[in-house]
């Protein structure tokens, strides 16, 4: 009997963990036994890595709402999308294409960024306030509904902008470009792009949260958002503003998904939503820093399966460690924040 | 005529179901029997079936299944592999015959009788149903629906992908090829169904839905149907009353997807294929569209909703409005729009009337008290801490 405790206690502790690590190893293992170095699974974590950059930007806008509100917004992962279709056809406009210098392109893409923020960040809002507020007292299924609704209604808007097929768009930082070569990796110029991007908005959004005035109110309203109306703070807004955050955060992701993939088409938010949500309970829903490991750790798992199982399996091989984590450790890696959890 | 009206106001369900069934009964006669109006309400029908089955999961027990999509996959490869030539090593080449007759007996591949098939799809379903609603058990409201979800997407990906899954040689699905042809119908006493005479598909069909009525009608105001309203209201609540959870909410995973599953069976052999791109998310949303459209947990609402959807998703959007963006000079395919449209409906419904067109009675008070089946859980829980 006691073993049988102590077995189920490990597995609850370490559980996830483990089976997180089953994907790694036995792939590290076989390339030892074939190739006596583990250089094909270090490539496939540095691609991991990169990738998983921006599903931690999407998973952060999952989390960060759920804090507030418990709801999953499911129509995030379309909004990411939007930004991706904003930034394409920006550079159109702003007329960026693959002749372009080194200097202008820094400065059209600065503009597209900023630019593709703003977008998705006011779609975000816009949705927010249609979709969800006036169901806020309504059962808790009522505003998944209209979420699953507005997924829908963007898709579309996305067919109609795009087509209905991938488009490929050109590769205007030469992602594939080698910078440094470190031992046997090759670091790409999508990588830097992705890792610098990420890097210091996630920074300035959880210095932003944990110092700024609205980012103490945010806080507050997801503890209690009664307590938070009794004490000054104006939670219609708060909220609003949570959704601006989300959504500036998607709308960079669709830039660098665009720039690193270099094809965008209406169906990315869908399962990049469905990553990035799995990234966000990875971490631990209503965390910040849970959603950036989450995003980190399935960029690796999608990476390494996409390069060694191939790439048809990849989403059933993340839905099923969705569910593997939903069903044994739904508080996540590093634990929840939200009302429910205390 | 006042027994009458004293009938109709204790059995309100009973006459209307009359009415129903006698309007379904005369429909195919206004109709040619291959006229594309019957295509539609063939499957309007199925879809009516499918409906019932998720209102029965979602709107009676509030447990939102987002994966229904896997049910219906499954009940429509439970016919393909029992009615196809898809195994065609199946008996050593001469293929494998139960209790069919005619010149299905002369082709390779297996062959099961229809009502058999139909009893093998409902055993699929239900277990799959339960297997599937095993790890919902102890999770919150938007958790079931992603799990159910993911588990919608894995099934239509092994859907996709398992032309590379072989068991001694032989794949599991065709993949986006298709398992085709798939057996028609073939009744005792009756001929084989044809494809270009669509009357017996039709009452078949409408067969199908009347025994998912009734059985709708009868597990609502069942013990158990009364389980599933009260833990949709308050689970805690319920649990301390006796209604033990695990059995009551496996119960309704089982016997919604059982629906699905029959109706999948149906429409495989009505379509002709079991094509692996018809198992998408998007099949799971339109299907709750209907629900909602409706009015969920209203048994009516979902036959006016699912009735409603199938005729603008399978006549008016491809055959009547097709080219109206072009009159109004607009460039695109009307048919790419539909579940915009449908995510459209979504959105309005759940906004402007949540109650749906049909309201269940007991519903539409609690939407209009702003006290919900989810919310009043939760609400209790902060209430408690706070």
């Amino acid at each position: 009997m006691g073993a049988v405790d102590a077995l189920k206690k490990f597995l609850k502790a370490y559980g996830l963990i483990a089976a997180l690590l089953v994907l790694p190893v036995a792939y590290g293992i076989q390339d030892l036994n074939n190739q006596g170095n583990l250089e094909r699974l270090a490539e496939n974590l540095k691609d991991g890595i990169s990738n998983g950059a921006i599903w931690a930007l999407v998973a952060l806008g999952y989390t960060l709402v759920y804090g507030i509100i418990e709801l999953i917004n499911f129509a995030h992962g379309d909004v990411f999308m939007i930004g991706s279709f904003v930034s394409v056809s920006l550079w159109g406009t702003l007329g960026l294409t693959l002749a372009t210098g080194p200097f202008g392109l820094a400065i059209g893409l600065l503009v597209t960024l900023l630019i593709a923020m703003v977008a998705s960040g006011t779609l975000n809002v816009m949705i927010e306030r249609v979709a969800y507020r006036p169901l806020r007292d309504a059962p808790r299924l009522a505003p998944l509904i209209t979420a699953v609704g507005f997924s829908f209604i963007l898709q579309n808007v996305g067919i109609l902008w795009l087509g209905g097929s991938p488009e490929g768009v050109p590769d205007l930082i030469h992602s594939q470009q080698q910078v440094v070569d470190v031992a046997g990796v090759s670091i790409t110029r999508g990588d830097i792009l992705a890792i610098g991007v990420t890097a210091p908005l996630v920074l300035l959004l959880t210095t932003f949260i944990s110092r700024s005035r609205i980012g103490k109110a945010m806080r507050a309203t997801a503890q209690d958002p009664e307590a938070a109306r009794l004490m000054g703070i104006n939670v219609d807004t708060t909220i609003s503003f949570t959704f601006l955050m989300g959504g500036v955060m998607a709308g960079a992701a669709g830039l660098i998904y665009a720039l690193y993939q270099t094809t965008v088409w209406f169906f990315q938010g869908f399962t990049a939503g469905l990553i990035a949500f799995t990234a966000a309970v990875m971490g631990g829903i209503g965390n910040l820093k849970g959603a950036v490991l989450g995003g980190l750790i399935i960029g690796c798992i999608q990476q390494i399966s996409d390069n060694r199982i191939g790439g048809e399996w990849t989403p059933a091989i993340v839905f099923a460690y969705l569910v593997v984590i939903m069903v044994f450790r739904p508080q996540g890696l590093i634990g929840e924040e939200t009302r429910e959890a205390g | 005529m006042s027994v009458v009206a004293e009938r109709f106001n204790r059995h309100p369900n009973l006459f209307i179901a009359l009415g129903f069934i006698a309007l379904g009964l005369m429909f195919p006669f206004f109709f040619d029997s291959g006229a594309g109006q019957m295509q539609t309400a063939v499957q309007a029908l199925a879809y009516v079936a499918m409906a019932l089955g998720l209102n029965l999961i979602v709107g009676f027990a509030g447990l939102l299944d987002l994966g229904y999509v896997a049910f219906y996959a499954l009940g429509a490869y439970t016919m393909g592999w029992l009615g196809s030539g898809f195994f065609s090593e199946a008996g050593g080449g001469d293929g494998l015959h139960i209790l069919v007759s005619g010149q299905i007996t002369a082709l390779p591949g297996v062959h099961v009788n229809f009502l058999l098939v139909i009893v093998a799809a409902v055993i699929v379903t239900t277990i799959a149903g339960m297997l599937i609603g095993l790890p919902t058990l102890r999770l919150r409201g938007d958790y079931i629906a992603i799990v159910t979800l993911a588990f919608g997407e894995i099934v239509g990906r092994i859907a996709i992908n398992g032309d590379e899954i072989t068991v001694n040689g032989t794949p599991l699905t065709a993949g986006r090829q298709g398992i085709t042809p798939v057996d028609k119908i073939k009744l005792p006493g009756l001929d084989q169904f044809q494809a270009l005479d669509l009357r017996p598909w039709y009452f078949v069909a409408l067969a199908i839905v009347v025994v998912v009525l009734i059985v709708n009608f009868r597990l609502r105001d069942s013990r158990l149907g009364r389980a599933w309203v009260a833990m949709r209201e308050d689970e805690v609540a319920a649990a301390s009353m006796g209604v033990p959870l695990v059995k009551t909410k496996l119960l309704a995973y089982g016997t919604g997807a059982a629906f699905g599953g029959v109706s999948g069976a149906f429409l495989a052999s009505f379509l002709n294929t079991v094509n692996a791109d018809q198992f998408q998310f998007s099949f799971s949303i339109f299907i709750l569209a209907m629900i909602i459209l409706g009015g969920l947990a209203s048994i009516w609402g979902t036959v006016v909703g699912a009735i409603a959807l199938s005729i603008i998703n399978f006549y008016l959007i491809p055959e009547v409005f097709k080219n109206a963006p072009q009159k109004i000079g607009l460039n695109f395919d009307l048919t790419e729009l539909s579940f915009g449209i449908f995510g459209f409906l979504l959105v309005i419904m759940m906004v402007l009337r949540p109650e749906g067109l049909i309201p269940e009675r007991r519903r539409k008070i609690e939407l209009h008290e702003g006290v919900g089946p989810t919310s009043g859980v939760g609400k209790t829980v902060v209430e408690a801490k706070g």
